[in-house]
C-alpha cells in the first residue's frame, strides 16, 4: 500500500513540474501556433545558471541559509530564461510569422540543438550536482516518505499557476493574451500591439520554465546540458495530452502525465515480470504521446487543433 | 472651410499583383454618415482594411484629422479615433461579451469613463446587457454584429468603418442593425458604411460613393444616387 503512495505522491510532484513547463508550450502554441520546441533548454539554462550561482556564492564563502541560496540563484536564473525566450522570438520566430508553418518548426528544433551545445561549452558534458544546500528532512506520510523540498516544489508550482490563472483571465494583459489567440487582426484593431503580447507570452512562459528547471534539478539532485530535451518532450506530451493551446489542459495533462509515469514505472517491474525495470519509465511519456495522437489528437480538454493545421 | 476628417487622394492597394484598389478619392466631413456601395470584389473591404492599417497601400494619401496616417502601426489607429467593424463581425468568440466590450476600449485607460460607455452600449443594445456573462461565440449573427458594433463604440472612434453589417443576417435583424447605426450617427459619430444592401445604405447615408473593379465611378448626395436611374438599375434591383 505504501509504495502506492509513495508513487502517488512522486507523480503528482513530477506532474506538477511538468505542468508549469506545458504551460510554457501551450501558450505559446495558443497565441501562435507554434511548437517553440527550443522551451525546453530554457528549463535546461534556468537549472544551471541557479546551480552556476549557488556554487559562486558559495565558493565566495557567502553564509545563507539554504532556502535563501537558492532564491538568489532562482532570481538569477528567471531573468536569463525570461531574456532568452525574448530574444528567442524576436530572433528566431517574429521574422518567420509569415512563413509556412515548417519553417518555424524546424528552426525551433534547430535552436533547441544550439542551445544544448552552447549549455555543453559553458557547463561542459558532465552531470552538475545541485549543492546540498536545502535541508533533507523527511516526513512520513501514510506510510509513504515526503521531504520539504517536494512539498515546497508542489506548494510553489501551484501558487505559480494561480498566478497565471490570475494574469491571464482576470488582467489587461491577459485579456489582450486571449484576444490575440482568438483573433490577432481584430486584437490589433483594437489597439492590441501584437509583438509586445507574443514577446509577453514567451517572458512568461520563460520565466515559468525556468522555476521548473530549478524544481527538476533540486528533485533529482541534477542537472545537466541536454537534460532540455527529455523534460521538455514529456512536458510536450502533458500539453498535448491535455490539449495544446488550452491551460487548464496543460496543468490536467502534467499531473495526469506525472501520475501515469510515476505509477506506472512503480509497477513495471511486476507488469514484465522484471523483464523492463524502473529505469524504463520514460516509455510512459512515449506511449501516452503516440496513443493520444491516434485517438484523440485534440487531447482531453482541447479545442479544434486539427482545423488549424 | 476647414480640413474634412478623413481625406483620401489617390489611393492604390495591390496584393501582389492583382490590383484591388486603383486610385480612389475618399472624403468624410465630421458628423457625416457616407455610404460606399458596390458589387462583390469592387475592393471595399480592401479601401477600408487600408484605412485602419490592415494594409499598406501601393500608394496614395490617407489624411486623418489633419494628419497622414499610412506610416503607423495598425495598433495605432484605434488611439488616433480610427476603428473598423469588420466584415464577418470579428467578434472574440472565447471571450465574453463584457470583455469583447472592454477590447473596443483596450487603448482606453480612464476607468470611470470605460464603465459608463459599457452602460451606453448596454443601453443602446439591451440583448447584450442580457448577454454579457456569456461567451461571444454562442450569440446569434445578429448579436454579433451588435457585439462588433459596440466594441468599436468603445474606443469612442472619430469615424467609424462599417463593413457589410447586414451580411447574413434575416431582413428583420437588418432593420434593427441599420436603425442602432441611425442612433449612433444622431449622436455625432462620423461613419462610413460599406453594403452590398445598396439601398438600405442610401436611405440611411447622407452621401454615397459607387465603386467599381477598384474605381470610384460616382459621387454624390444620396438622395441623388437613389433617384439616379444607372444605379437603380445597377444596385438597387429596380
Ligand atoms: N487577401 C487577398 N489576396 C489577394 N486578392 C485579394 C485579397 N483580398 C481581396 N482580394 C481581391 O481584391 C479585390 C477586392 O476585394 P475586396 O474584398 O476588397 O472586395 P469587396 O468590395 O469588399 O467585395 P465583397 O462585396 O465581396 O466583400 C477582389 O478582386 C479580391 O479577389
Ligand atoms: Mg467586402
Amino acid at each position: 500500500m505504501d509504495i502506492f503512495i509513495q508513487q502517488l505522491i512522486n507523480g503528482l510532484i513530477v506532474g506538477s513540474i511538468y505542468a508549469l513547463i506545458a504551460l510554457g508550450y501551450t501558450m505559446v502554441y495558443g497565441i501562435m501556433q507554434l511548437i517553440n520546441f527550443a522551451h525546453g533548454e530554457i528549463v535546461m539554462i534556468g537549472a544551471m545558471v541557479t546551480i552556476t550561482c549557488i556554487n559562486l556564492l558559495l565558493d565566495l564563502g557567502v553564509q545563507l541559509p539554504g532556502p535563501l541560496l537558492l532564491l538568489a540563484g532562482l532570481l538569477m536564473a528567471i531573468p536569463v530564461s525570461m531574456l532568452l525566450g525574448f530574444t528567442i522570438e524576436r530572433v528566431a520566430y517574429r521574422p518567420l510569422r509569415r512563413a509556412p508553418r515548417l519553417a518555424p518548426l524546424i528552426t525551433a528544433i534547430g535552436l533547441s540543438i544550439v542551445l544544448q551545445q552552447l549549455a555543453m561549452l559553458i557547463w561542459g558534458r558532465n552531470y552538475r550536482p545541485f549543492p546540498s544546500i536545502l535541508p533533507t528532512k523527511v516526513h512520513d506520510f501514510y506510510g509513504a516518505a515526503i521531504t520539504d523540498l517536494q512539498i515546497a516544489i508542489f506548494i510553489l508550482a501551484f501558487l505559480l499557476m494561480g498566478g497565471l490563472f490570475f494574469l491571464i483571465e482576470r488582467t489587461k494583459l491577459g485579456r489582450a493574451m486571449r484576444a490575440t489567440s482568438q483573433n490577432p487582426d481584430v486584437a490589433g484593431l483594437m489597439g492590441v500591439n501584437i509583438n509586445t503580447v507574443i514577446s509577453m507570452t514567451f517572458v512568461i512562459g520563460s520565466a515559468l520554465g525556468a522555476v521548473a528547471g530549478v524544481m527538476v534539478a533540486a528533485n533529482y539532485d541534477q542537472a545537466h546540458a541536454y537534460m532540455g530535451f527529455m523534460i521538455g518532450l514529456k512536458a510536450f506530451t502533458a500539453a498535448v495530452l491535455g490539449g495544446i493551446g488550452n491551460l487548464a489542459g496543460a496543468v490536467v495533462g502534467g499531473i495526469l502525465l506525472g501520475l501515469i509515469e510515476s505509477l506506472g514505472s512503480g509497477y513495471l517491474g511486476d507488469l514484465t515480470g522484471g523483464f523492463l525495470g524502473s529505469n524504463y519509465k520514460d516509455i510512459f511519456a512515449f506511449v501516452v504521446l503516440i496513443a493520444v495522437l491516434i485517438f484523440r489528437p485534440s487531447g482531453l480538454m482541447g479545442e479544434r487543433v486539427a482545423e488549424r493545421a | 472651410m476647414s480640413e474634412a476628417l478623413l481625406q483620401v487622394k489617390d489611393l492604390k492597394v495591390a496584393y501582389g499583383g492583382i490590383h484591388a484598389v486603383k486610385g480612389i478619392d475618399l472624403e468624410i466631413n465630421q458628423g457625416e454618415l457616407v455610404a460606399l456601395i458596390g458589387a462583390n470584389g469592387a475592393g471595399k473591404t480592401t479601401t477600408l482594411k487600408t484605412l485602419v492599417g490592415m494594409i499598406k497601400p501601393a500608394g496614395g494619401e490617407i489624411r486623418f484629422d489633419g494628419q497622414p496616417t499610412a506610416r503607423l502601426a495598425p495598433y495605432h489607429y484605434v488611439s488616433r479615433g480610427l476603428v473598423l467593424v469588420p466584415e464577418g463581425r470579428g467578434v472574440f468568440p472565447r471571450l465574453s461579451v463584457a470583455e469583447n466590450l472592454l477590447m473596443g476600449a483596450h487603448v482606453r485607460n480612464d476607468k470611470a469613463d470605460i464603465a459608463h460607455d459599457m452602460e451606453r452600449v448596454y443601453h443602446l443594445f439591451p440583448r447584450l446587457k442580457e448577454r454579457q456573462a456569456q461567451l461571444a461565440g454562442t450569440l446569434s449573427g445578429g448579436e454579433q454584429q451588435m457585439l462588433a458594433i459596440g466594441r468599436a463604440i468603445m474606443s469612442r472612434p472619430k469615424l467609424l468603418l462599417l463593413d457589410e453589417p447586414s451580411m447574413g443576417l434575416a431582413p428583420i435583424i437588418v432593420q434593427k442593425i441599420f436603425e442602432i447605426i441611425r442612433m449612433i450617427a444622431a449622436e455625432g459619430v462620423t461613419m462610413l458604411l460599406v453594403e452590398q444592401n445598396a439601398k438600405l445604405a442610401l436611405e440611411t447615408a447622407n452621401r454615397g460613393y459607387v465603386m467599381e473593379s477598384g474605381r470610384i465611378t460616382l459621387a454624390d448626395s444620396a438622395a441623388s444616387l437613389l433617384a439616379n436611374e444607372a444605379i437603380q438599375k445597377a444596385y438597387l434591383g429596380e
